[in-house]
């Protein structure tokens, strides 16, 4: 008799998550795997079925220099957007939780464009950056500098990727700064005040260390996105000029759906599984040390 | 004691959030000034310029809007709807029951939270056409649904119901179901509400999973519809893509201006783990 509920209670509990766990083991976990063998097979084409051909796949790819641009393309990208949008996030936070005037109109101009579409705001940057009858290049006219085609120029297209995913990510980041600003206690810095510290003195020295666990989070978050957004480029660049300022996953879907060469699109998935996982690991090596001093 | 140094200092600062405010606004309301005034004062300010809709009536008539709004709203709901069954189902399941093999399953879920479907688009895509759901709505829809980030917070609210509620919900017979739909679902109101609206802001504006997934009007969601109507083979000018995009962003944008708080605060739970 005791032992009879229990089992019923598992079974249900089961049921409860069955569906769920179907759906994402089809769509998560499967391809994961799936997509680590396919890397160890060729590309099936009509009359050529796909056979398992080793590492070749991963040698075409260290041969590949295309592969090495866009990867380099995305750290660069990474390392640009990343922290500035961080550092700008965490300003906007601090003016927005102290007593700025105007505060609700500066905080609902950060957070917008963080709920429009990439694709919308990449057809008003692609004006901006338009040669000649663009804005920026209209400006330039205004000191006759001359007409530059900032998008078709393989040194400055990637910035203005970056320029633009800067702009779209900084005041997504600065919720969360300001959400762990919000829970400082504002006595704590009245007495830092009345001690005679400054507020550069007191930003240093109390709020960015409180800040750091929201550091981390956002840091993880933000790597996760300069790997995973990329839909600016199929509006500004497609990759071009030569790849300068394609990305990883731009890549991707290029020789995935470009060129179908699934195989080596599916070895190219891995590599940046690998670096999502090292954000990952990252983040829970963390957690646990937070829950360890709890 | 407040010094002349920190004043000065102060001021410098609400300048340049002021300064960054408007670097951060411009793009858009450049986009509404383009979009409500004839091509030649695209980049002409002056106060005097026309105001005219007809960019909006040419973007109305070049691409099928109404069509994409439709996809759009279709692959919202559907999407949403399916997060919050599976979801549901899922979190209950975590938070209320034991049973063995809970830490691991558990851990596979965690996985997605890192390694969305997002990037998984080459295997994803053969599933989807295996299953012949290539241009349909809920083939975008599909991976989505089981969403760990749902099952996590909804876990989460879960856990906060007081035992009491549930025992005593129990007591006077109900049964496993019927206190979900009774105690726990009611009390995780708020964090259904964050959860909706984090998910239809994402859903409205993914834009690489619907391109590779949708070849027709009849299934492309705006994002997709915005990025054919703005390419410059389509031919249109300027004003007339900033009067098409601001068309394509209005609903959600106009919905979060008349409920910010409720929008930042979704935003903010969503990432408080």
């Amino acid at each position: 008799m005791k032992l009879k509920r229990p089992i019923s209670v598992q079974v249900y509990a089961w049921l409860l998550l069955l569906p769920a766990l179907v759906l994402m083991v089809a769509f998560t976990h499967y391809p994961i795997v799936g997509g680590f063998i396919a890397s160890f097979f060729s590309t099936g084409r009509e009359g050529r079925a796909s056979k398992f051909i080793g590492l070749e796949n991963y040698s075409s790819m260290i041969a590949d220099p295309v592969f090495w641009q866009v990867l380099q393309n995305n750290l660069i990208y990474a390392l640009g957007v990343i922290p500035i949008s961080v550092i700008l996030a965490i300003f906007m936070a601090v003016c927005v939780n102290g007593r700025l005037p105007g505060r609700s109109i500066v905080r609902t101009a950060y957070f917008t464009p963080t709920i429009l579409p990439m694709i919308a705001v990449a057809n008003i940057w692609l004006f901006f950056y338009t040669p000649q009858i663009g804005l920026l290049d209209q400006i330039r006219g205004l000191f006759n500098i001359p007409s530059h085609s900032w998008l078709g120029d393989t040194s400055t297209a990637l910035g203005c990727m970056m320029v633009l995913a800067i702009w779209k990510d900084a005041g997504f980041f600065m919720i969360f700064f300001l959400a762990a600003l919000q829970g400082i206690p504002p006595e704590l810095e009245e007495a830092a005040l009345i001690e005679g510290a400054g507020r550069w003195y007191y930003f240093r020295r109390v709020t960015l260390p409180l800040l750091m666990p929201t550091m981390l989070f956002v840091l993880v978050n933000a790597t996760i996105n300069s790997f995973k957004l990329v839909d600016h480029i199929f509006i500004l660049t497609k990759g071009g000029p030569d790849n300068a300022s394609s990305l990883l996953l731009y890549y991707i879907w290029e020789v995935a759906f470009g060129f179908w060469d699934t195989a080596y699109a599916s070895t190219l998935t891995v590599v940046l599984l690998v670096i999502l996982c090292l954000a990952a690991i990252t983040q829970f090596r963390y957690m646990e040390k937070r829950v360890h001093y709890q | 004691m407040i010094n002349r140094g920190s004043d000065w200092m102060q001021k410098v600062e609400v300048l340049a959030a002021w300064l960054l405010a408007f670097l951060w606004a411009a793009p858009l309301l450049y986009a509404v000034w383009a979009a409500f005034h004839p091509m030649d004062f695209v980049s002409r300010f002056v106060l005097t310029a026309p105001l005219t809709l007809d960019n909006f009536r040419s973007a109305w008539k070049v691409a099928p809007f109404a069509r994409y709004f439709f996809n759009t709203f279709v692959l919202v709901s559907i999407t949403l709807a399916g997060q919050f069954i599976l979801c549901t189902m899922a979190a209950y399941a975590f938070a209320r029951f034991e049973f063995p093999g809970k830490e691991i399953v558990f851990l596979l879920v965690l996985v997605q939270i890192m390694i969305m479907p997002d990037v998984l688009i080459v295997q994803n895509y053969k599933t989807v056409s295996q299953l012949g759901l290539v241009d349909t709505i809920l083939g975008i829809g599909l991976p989505y649904m089981a969403s760990a980030f749902g099952i996590f917070l909804l876990r989460q609210a879960f856990k906060q119901v007081p035992k009491e509620l549930v025992e005593a919900a129990r007591v006077e017979g109900a049964g496993w179901l019927s206190v979900l739909w009774k105690v726990y679902i009611p009390l995780a109101k708020p964090t259904y509400l964050a959860y909706g609206l984090v998910s239809v802001s994402y859903h409205w504006n993914n834009f690489l999973w619907p391109v590779i997934i949708t070849n027709s009007t009849e299934t492309r969601p705006l994002t997709v519809g915005l990025s054919i109507f703005g390419a410059p083979e389509s031919g249109v000018n300027f004003s007339v893509i900033s009067a098409g995009t601001l068309l394509a962003v209005s609903p959600l944008l106009i919905a979060f201006l008349l409920f910010q708080r409720q929008f930042v605060q979704s935003f903010m739970r969503s990432g408080i783990k």
